[in-house]
């Protein structure tokens, strides 16, 4: 067990060396002249030298990836090339608690609708209560995120004028401004992520209920509610965590659309803001974050579900 | 023999396919629209009621009999704008797929056959792609190279490549050690024909239900890139950017923000229906042979 999560780590680390390096290598990608494509119209040769040496442009590549991992290591992640050139680790840290708090309202939403849905549609296989989940998961699998959003905003914001359209309220101003914000982006967000785990649900439930250990507590004469909370579903859970890893990549993809229909200043609204602007040094920094969490999210995954399953034994 | 062998189990599969379809009405409902939108994609510039980029005085006109689905803020047709869209999306969703199954596949034999060095390097880098979700890939690949159709169809079929590349690889370890591919061995085919028309043939039912729901996926993220301004181009007509064009007014014209999320929707819904009875199909194939 202790080897399986040192070499998780090993791992997560090396791949987050991996992605450090290949965001170094971004900017150099880009076809043509970046920092012509940076200054765009205003271009002088003057503010051309002074954007050549503000990126280390006049060094060699190997001085520059060194001193880009050096800086990378301080939490040192450059400066937007835009306005103030605030510095981008400045940017990021407004930024991450917005999208951590729409990940976490949208995670919770996701499953108040997918644990009721998925049982219910596992204990009345092939009833109308299923067909209906069924066809309601095809629906939230197929609705484009971003569609669902301005459909919310249509109903809620612009017609009942129940909750707020746009922005977004810090968790410091009040509980109630923070969460309204968040009701609409996150229902968006969420929807297809509970799809998924509704029928992740319904069909491993659909399996442990087969198993003889269920059928021995039904003969015990256990009431079914007893039965299903406390036997059926802890196990029907397991093999539902892991799919929770590759669904939070939905959450994240979600999140970075849905803050741009929500105009929330979250990583994804800084990331296609910053691809938009040509604000190079704003989305290196922003690849490196969503990246990292990424990473982040599936390590934790893998070892939750290490020490859930006590079945897998990790040589 | 093997040719007949083969054109004969296509007639078994194509029978039970339809046969599936005559009972599954979810796969009805995905057949009978998405016919519809290849329909509209293909005959668009003759059924379009309007040029889709024809700028006019009836701004913000509501639908009506004149304009089926209204007009945008700058007086076009949307009825005629969703027509033309229908051409880029299902063309981004099918080539893309194509370019990444054939890609994919190449890496996944290569790797799973051969084995050692060549497996070692395709598989790092195939578990470095697969920590990170496809639609984040595909805004990286569009932020270095820039939008553009070419550019997006590269970057969706690069997000998919593991995804083909993986499930390829794990047929071929599988059916490696299968008698027929050790028979074809000793009559000393090559390893490319080994490969091609033997194991591949055997590998098809699981690509061909990864490639079903791709198309769905690469629309959605086609529509979700043009949305947020990295697609294919600010004077394409295409279902993402109407939506982010409308966006700004719907408050007074509701048609621009539900129609053409509604035709991304439906194209999406028909082709998981489709996937999903097409699953089913070949998983019976599966375990009765």
């Amino acid at each position: 067990m202790l080897t399986y999560i040192l070499k998780r780590f090993i791992g997560a680390i090396l791949v987050m060396l991996a992605v450090a390096t290949l965001v170094f290598f971004m900017l150099r990608l880009v076809p043509g002249d970046p920092i012509a494509a940076m200054l765009a119209d205003a271009g002088s040769e003057e503010a051309r030298i002074a954007m050549v040496k503000r990126l280390g442009f006049d060094k060699s590549v190997s001085v520059q990836f060194l001193k880009w991992f050096e800086n990378m290591l301080h939490g040192d992640l450059g400066a937007s090339i835009y306005g103030s050139n605030q510095p981008v680790s400045t940017i990021i840290l407004e930024a991450l608690p917005r999208t951590l708090s729409l990940a976490l309202i949208s995670f919770i939403i996701a499953l108040i609708i997918a644990l009721p849905a998925g049982i219910l549609s596992a204990t009345r296989k092939n009833t109308t209560t299923d067909h209906v989940v069924s066809f309601f998961a095809f629906l939230g699998l197929s609705m484009p995120d971003f569609w669902l959003a301005i459909l919310l905003i249509i109903v809620f914001a612009a017609n009942l004028h129940w909750l707020p359209a746009i922005g977004y309220s810090p968790l410091s101003e009040g509980f109630w401004p923070w969460f309204s914000h968040l009701i609409l982006p996150s229902i968006a967000v969420g929807t297809g992520f509970s799809a998924i785990i509704a029928r992740m649900i319904r069909s491993s439930m659909l399996e442990v209920l087969q198993t003889d250990y269920m059928r021995f507590a039904t003969s015990k004469g256990l009431k079914d509610w007893t039965l299903l909370i406390k036997h059926a579903l802890p196990n029907a859970l397991i093999p539902v965590i892991t799919v929770i890893g590759i669904a939070f990549a939905l959450l994240i993809s979600g999140a970075v659309v849905v803050e741009n229909v929500f105009a929330i200043k979250g990583l994804g609204r800084v990331l296609i803001q910053g691809i938009l602007n040509r604000d190079y040094p704003v989305v290196q920094g922003a690849v490196l974050v969503v990246s990292a969490i990424f990473v982040l999210s599936n390590l934790f995954v893998d070892l939750l579900y290490a020490i859930i399953d006590p079945r897998i034994r990790y040589s | 023999m093997e040719h007949m062998e083969g054109s004969d189990t296509e007639i078994k599969g194509m029978s039970r396919l339809y046969s599936v379809i005559c009972k599954d009405r979810k796969a009805q409902f995905g057949l009978i629209v998405l016919s519809l939108f290849i329909l509209s994609a293909i005959l668009a510039p003759w059924i379009a009621p309007y040029d889709p980029n024809e700028m006019t005085l009836d701004m913000m006109h509501s639908p009506s009999l004149s304009h089926l689905l209204g007009t945008d803020d700058l007086g076009r047709d949307l009825l005629s704008r969703i027509l033309w869209g229908t051409q880029i999306s299902l063309f981004v969703g099918i080539s893309t797929v194509s370019i990444s199954l054939f890609f994919g596949v190449i890496l996944g034999l290569l790797s799973g056959y051969y084995g050692g060095w060549i497996d070692m390097i395709i598989m790092r880098y195939i578990d470095l792609q697969w920590a990170f979700p496809n639609f984040i890939i595909a805004v990286y690949l569009v932020a270095v190279f820039g939008t553009g159709l070419l550019n997006v169809i590269v970057a969706i079929s690069l997000a998919f490549l593991d995804d083909f590349a993986r499930i390829a690889r794990s047929m071929v370890l599988t059916l490696k050690q299968e008698q027929f591919v050790d028979a074809a061995k000793v009559q000393g085919f090559s390893s490319w024909r080994i490969m091609i028309k033997h194991i591949l043939p055997n590998s098809a039912a699981p690509l061909i239900v990864q490639g079903t729901v791709s198309v769905s996926y690469a629309i959605l993220g086609e529509a979700s890139l043009s949305f947020l301004g990295l697609g294919v181009g600010a004077n394409t007509p295409t279902w993402g950017l109407i939506l982010a064009d409308g966006r700004s007014f719907i408050s007074q014209a509701w048609w621009l923000g539900v129609y053409p999320g509604l035709a991304i929707m439906l194209v999406v819904l028909s082709i998981n229906f489709l996937g999903d009875s097409l699953r089913d199909t070949l998983d019976v194939r599966e375990s009765t042979s």
